[in-house]
């Protein structure tokens, strides 16, 4: 796989030794994008109780991605030549310092919104991964990574049970439902082998116990995900389609989307820099 | 109104095991199902609730207030159902 | 029974501070002004969501992130409470909601300003919502049971909404040069429209009179509008920001804070819909609502497919 060029001057240099860091911002990523994602939301949702429905959500990926990044900014400060400038990483520096390439999030998570369905959708794909991931990561070697995995799950369940519901429910509601969902299959499918295709990172925290082996997991996914498809009257053979092969978001190779939301997000850390907020 | 409107649901919320369930508001949802989803996320962001009933509104038979006396004022001479009616030495602790 | 005495019967209930429930009787008036105070309280909160929600995706921390979400998710919960109690007076929620959107309902003329920076999100919190409290804590004494309630919960949410604001101008007030600026700046546009909150002066207030009388106001707005100004003249020394109100002095003999004219033409201009954002905040309302009826529809449609279903399964 091709290594992602860094800039030298990028407050946290790679750790290019050692699996933990990526790993870690691999998970804090993918959180923290969705997150945000999913607060686009906020005020704007289809009836006011599932607008608190979808923040909620909302506040809880960012909750996890607060959990990682704190954890990642601690074991990084561990190594002094890690640190650039004697700054020291703090999860702001982590969600709002780095460029897109240094983001290590599936392509899944930075897909925008659409409509009320493909934000379903996009939940429930990622929620069912989720669920099987955190499933995996309670048990693993690290104590800290087991602890934010075993708080996550429980709050992923609740995700996993809130999109499905919907899934079904916009499946086999209405015709203009079902076909906005379709839509919304056609749109996002594609972004789904990503997340079973390990990173160097998460195969070597795989061989340590710290993460787990991706290929079981996605038996499991497509099982479960074919099952709730199939309640909602959805078809299951349009999730064949193939993604451009120069794209891998865990490696920092992104579409054209994640580039805008890193201009939202991290707008008032670049234009007013080491300011406390 | 249009038609395809979601009901309204009261929602009931036992704040702690061992206490009843207590009338917390109401809410609009598509199904029994959403409408407790929903006053999981609406009424136990602070973590009020250890559990929830939802009923649908229209479900729900009240008294009439216009009754009011008839229902509640016979309770009113019955002091005796209340423990401060039972007159007992300040020694007594606890009871 | 005649009019006349259900109309007694009903004051001295108001004026023994015994709750009006929905199933008691009314006056017309009586119900029609709760439905308009009551719709244009949870109008206002769901409005309220948009300025604030704008900065979510611009949050200059993840923290700041985090809570204003939790924020404005609060204030879409308080105008479900307030919709919710509202309905206990026989309207649905849907038939407000068409009258905020044709213009016929009002909603506080604050959120018509817009939000330009991220200190505005302080401002907001220390002076709007500083501002919504102290007309919200005597509500949880209003004579309507459901609103009453409804308040409770709300003021009970709300103080953390306040403190948040003050902390984030505390923070920009000990920041950097710019970061003060943004702060000064933010309370200098937010200042007056606070004030202005508050409601016309009490000459000019048509409905203060009766609505005291039947308790769902306690207060006029010219007593709340001085205990606002009295309280932020004093919580602003501690940001060491100025309060843009060249009259603003402490008058020893009244025990209060003098201020200068309010103005009521801007006032009015922005409650008949001339303010800098009222076609914005109305619009983006209307397109969540229109985006959201195929939603709604099809959840509608399923819920009864499923009820069919099992029916179909009992007999």
């Amino acid at each position: 796989m091709p290594v992602v060029n860094k800039k030298k001057d990028s407050p946290i240099q790679d750790p290019s030794s050692g699996f933990m860091e990526p790993f870690l911002l691999h998970l804090a990523d993918n959180a923290l994008i969705l997150g945000h994602r999913n607060s686009e939301w906020t005020g704007h949702g289809p009836i006011l109780e599932q607008d608190i429905a979808i923040s909620n959500i909302a506040l809880d990926l960012i909750g996890q991605a607060r959990n990682f990044y704190q954890y990642a900014a601690k074991k990084i400060n561990e190594y002094p030549d890690r640190v650039v400038n004697s700054k020291t990483v703090t999860e702001d520096s982590l969600a709002f310092l780095r460029d897109a390439w240094d983001f290590k999030n599936c392509l899944l998570v930075e897909q925008t919104n659409g409509d009320w369905a493909k934000t379903i959708l996009r939940q429930f794909f990622f929620s069912l991964y989720q669920s099987f991931l955190f499933e995996g990561l309670q048990l693993s070697a690290d104590k800290q990574v087991a602890a934010i995995s075993e708080k996550a799950a429980k709050e992923v369940a609740y995700h996993l049970k809130w999109s499905s519901e919907w899934v079904i429910r916009l499946g086999d509601g209405t015709e203009e439902s079902h076909n906005r969902m379709i839509n919304a299959i056609d749109e996002l499918s594609k972004f789904t082998e990503e997340l079973f295709i390990p990173a160097s990172y998460e195969l070597e925290a795989a061989k340590h116990g710290v993460g787990i082996d991706l290929t079981l997991i996605q038996p499991r996914w497509k099982e479960k995900m074919e099952a709730v498809f199939e309640e909602a009257t959805l078809p299951t053979q349009k999730l064949k389609e193939k993604l451009w092969q120069g794209l891998f978001g865990k490696e920092g190779r992104h579409t054209e989307q994640l580039g805008y939301i890193l201009a939202e997000m991290q707008f008032m850390q670049r234009a007013y820099p080491d300011s406390e907020w | 109104m249009s038609s395809n409107d979601w009901p309204l649901w009261e929602v009931f919320i036992r704040s702690k095991q061992g206490l009843d369930h207590k009338h917390a508001g109401s809410l609009h949802a598509a199904d029994a199902q959403m409408a407790i989803e929903n006053a999981r996320d609406v009424y136990t962001r602070r973590m009020e609730g250890v559990s929830i009933w939802v009923v649908e509104s229209k479900n729900i038979h009240a008294s009439n207030p216009s009754e009011g006396p008839s229902l509640y004022d016979p309770a009113n001479d019955k002091i005796y159902r209340h423990p401060t009616f039972y007159k007992l030495p300040e020694e007594l602790k606890n009871m | 029974m005649a009019e006349e005495h259900l109309e007694r019967i009903f004051q001295d209930k108001i004026d023994e501070e015994i709750r009006i429930e929905p199933k008691d009787w009314m006056p017309d008036a009586y119900r029609k002004t709760l439905i308009r105070q009551m719709s244009q309280h949870a109008h206002s909160e769901i409005v309220g969501m948009l300025p604030e929600g704008n900065w979510i995706t611009r949050a200059p921390s993840l923290r700041r992130k985090a809570t204003l979400i939790a924020k404005v998710q609060d204030e879409a919960g308080h105008g479900l409470y307030l919709y919710s109690a509202a309905e206990t007076l026989g309207i649905t929620r849907e038939e407000m909601i068409a009258q905020l959107h044709s213009g016929k309902a009002k909603y506080s003329s604050i959120f018509n300003y817009p939000t330009l920076t991220w200190a505005d999100i302080g401002a907001i919190g220390w002076l709007v919502d500083g501002a919504a409290i102290m007309n919200q804590v005597p509500l949880c004494r209003a004579s309507y049971g459901p609103y009453a309630r409804a308040m409770i919960r709300i003021c009970k949410e709300e103080s953390f909404h306040q403190r948040q604001g003050f902390e984030i101008l505390l923070t920009l007030s000990r920041g950097s040069e710019a970061q003060k600026r943004m702060c000064q700046d933010a309370i200098n546009r937010w200042w007056w429209p606070a004030v202005m909150m508050f409601g016309p002066s009490d000459e000019s207030s048509p409905h203060t009179a009766q609505s005291m009388q039947w308790r769902i106001k306690r207060f006029t707005n010219d007593e709340l509008r001085q205990k606002f100004i009295d309280v932020c003249a004093e919580q602003c020394t501690i940001l060491g920001m100025t309060i843009p109100d060249a009259e603003l002095k402490w008058n020893p003999e009244k025990n209060h804070y003098d201020f200068g004219p309010i103005n009521w033409e801007e006032f009015w201009n922005v409650v008949n819909g001339h303010g800098p954002c009222n076609k914005e905040r109305l619009d983006a309302r209307i397109k969540a609502d229109a985006e959201g009826a195929w939603v709604r529809q099809a959840a509608f449609e399923y819920a009864n497919k499923k009820k069919e279903k099992e029916q179909r399964k009992v007999a």
